[in-house]
């Protein structure tokens, strides 16, 4: 279990610091960032191509635009769809989880030879078919209900639903195994022969004693769903132009690459950005889980 | 092990059923239809059409004519590339992503269990750290940025290899690379968990203390019991390569079947999609049984067939 004060330990290694330093100007740059701009730089504008200068500190792009100001809305939306898709990973698995430790037995032995055989199976692939079928169809809806907002959003809104769909397999997994070692204590026991109902003993006795290993790998998969999400973003098939995302932004910055002129800062700084969000994100989460299971 | 294959076997052939359904119908559902164009086709045509690739009549049917066909090994005909039947696709761009995936899996494997030991066994030192700091800097960076910063460094600016295509040994290098190193940090950060593990056990103890050198004791004995958590992520590992090439493919132009299957996506080039699917799952279905046979054989004491 996490100590208290384990996690302050942790944060006083210096490398510790550095990446909740960037994690925290990523996120502080993504929310106010792209406000600051002035009105013309949110626009198409007539710098093509142009390289970093004080003016563009990270270029523009083929349509004159500023890639600083994009990487900072990119990174917006890649951020809220890795945490939003983790807490929907987050409860799915833990539910999941929480039912198979508890049930034990046939239940148990069906639901984790499920989890198993999700686990071998190319997951984001049928992600991509899930999504273009069923994008369409909340647009529609969404326009049928009057919905504007969901109408302009409901690519990322189904991106977050479907990958936290299919990154709850190893919560899951962890939630069971600490379900089937916590049953066993007697506190559990002691519930249960004072009569507690089923529900009551999973959410008042086993959920508060799982959680400090929840947020620990929810740390883990926060990244790993940004990852997704950029990966379906990059092949054109997760956020759509005119919004952008990383890996959006890292398409645009692969395909400018030619033998004869090198827009580097195109690739560079969106890249820059993400893996150092992303290495910050998996530093932190090993260091805090580390402390929970010393034997990793 | 034959005993163990006749046990999943029905377990396998559901999967796949469910595979198949599961494409089958979430091809129907997205909007638009694969003979969609800008200009809209006269409605006798587009029955004609629908009736030669067997897209008429109530959907159940069609789903059975499929499930059939399927069965007896016929992927139908691509709705999109007029004339050229799915298997024939397949057969053309299958060999290329397997080669891609064989040898990055080759060189995951290799690479992450060399550099997870290199790291176990110095544990806690500054090659220990930067061992694992190289892991993890792996493990962040996503594919779609190594593969073009290689090909920007080795391919425009050294001129070492070539930026892509296919065909030339040379042009293997940069893609497999790409595609094995996230893997390769994977499996290296679980073998180094691993064997620190098993460098604590009795026995590790004992052929120490009988006077071993360190490298028989690590390589002949520790390692062997070490390497079964490797072995058990090679099922994941096989499925993470084949949707990691779709990328790789791109980033290389690389003519598997990776390009073909966005394409499918974009085109509701429904039968197409549905082969590229059913052909990865079986095959990783396959490799999974593989990989649970092979367990038993590292480890007597596992009984799968139990």
């Amino acid at each position: 279990m996490l100590e208290p004060g384990s996690a302050a330990r942790i944060l006083r290694r210096p490398a510790a610091k550095v990446c909740l330093g960037i994690l925290i100007v990523v996120a502080a740059a993504a929310a106010i960032g792209p406000e600051l701009f002035p009105e013309s730089y949110r626009e198409p504008g007539p710098l093509q191509y142009a390289p970093p200068s004080w003016q563009h500190p990270f270029g523009t792009d083929l349509n004159g635009r500023d890639v600083l100001y994009r990487v900072l809305l990119g990174a917006r939306i890649s951020l809220i769809v890795g945490l939003a898709g983790a807490a929907v990973s987050l409860f799915l698995g833990t539910a999941y989880g929480l039912i198979a430790g508890y049930c034990g037995g046939k239940v148990d032995n069906l639901m984790m030879r499920l989890v198993d055989i999700m686990y071998s199976v190319p997951r984001l692939i049928f992600i991509l078919i899930f999504i273009n079928a069923f994008d369409g169809h909340l647009r529609d809806f969404a326009s049928r209900m009057d919905w504007p907002w969901l109408v302009s959003y409901s690519r990322i809104v189904i991106l977050i639903i479907t990958l936290g769909l299919i990154e709850w397999l190893t919560m899951a997994r962890i939630v069971r195994g600490q379900v089937l070692a916590l049953k066993e204590r007697s506190f559990i026991h002691a519930a249960r022969v004072l009569g507690q109902s089923h529900p009551k003993i999973v959410l008042r006795h086993l959920l508060p004693n799982i959680l400090p290993i929840v947020i620990v790998y929810l740390t883990l998969t926060v990244p790993a769903v940004i990852l997704d999400e950029s990966f379906l973003s990059f092949l054109g098939l997760g956020i759509q132009p005119p919004q952008a995302s990383w890996g959006s932004l890292l398409a645009e910055g692969a395909q400018s690459i030619n033998p004869l002129k090198i827009y580097w800062w195109l690739l560079l700084f969106p890249a820059a950005t993400m893996s150092a969000t992303l290495l910050a994100l998996n530093y932190l989460g090993d260091r805090l889980r580390d402390t929970l299971d010393p034997r990793r | 092990m034959l005993k163990l294959i006749i046990r999943r076997l029905p377990a396998l052939i559901f999967v796949l059923f469910c595979v198949v359904t599961l494409t089958f119908f979430l091809v129907r559902l997205a909007p638009g239809g694969p003979f969609d164009r800008e200009r809209k086709i006269p409605p006798a045509i587009e029955a004609q059409l629908l009736a030669k690739y067997e897209l008429d009549g109530p959907l159940w049917q069609q789903f059975a004519g499929y499930i059939a066909d399927v069965a007896r090994g016929d992927l139908r005909l691509s709705t999109k590339y007029r004339n050229r039947s799915v298997n024939e696709i397949l057969g053309q761009t299958l060999p290329v992503t397997f080669a891609l995936g064989g040898i990055a899996f080759v060189l995951a494997t290799i690479g992450g269990i060399w550099l997870g030991t290199f790291a176990a066994v110095r544990r806690d030192t500054a090659a220990d750290r930067l061992a694992m700091g190289a892991a993890l800097l792996g493990l962040s960076i996503p594919m779609f940025v190594i593969g073009p910063v290689l090909v920007l460094v080795f391919g425009l600016w050294l001129k070492w290899l070539p930026v892509g295509g296919w065909g030339s040994p040379a042009q293997i290098i940069l893609p497999a690379i790409t595609l094995a190193l996230p893997f390769a940090a994977v499996i290296a950060r679980l073998m180094r968990t691993s064997l620190l593990e098993v460098l604590n056990q009795d026995f590790v103890r004992t052929a120490k203390a009988k006077g071993l050198p360190d490298r028989t004791v690590v390589y002949k004995h520790a390692l062997r019991v070490a390497i079964l958590p490797v072995v058990t992520y090679l099922g994941p590992l096989a499925a993470h390569l084949l949707t990691g090439s779709i990328v790789v493919e791109t980033v290389f132009n690389i003519p598997g079947a990776g390009g073909f299957f966005v394409h499918s996506i974009l085109n509701r080039d429904g039968f197409l999609l549905g082969g590229v699917v059913i052909v990865y799952c079986a095959l990783l279905i396959v490799f999974n049984l593989l990989v649970d046979a092979s367990y038993a054989l590292l480890d007597r004491r596992i009984r799968v067939d139990a």
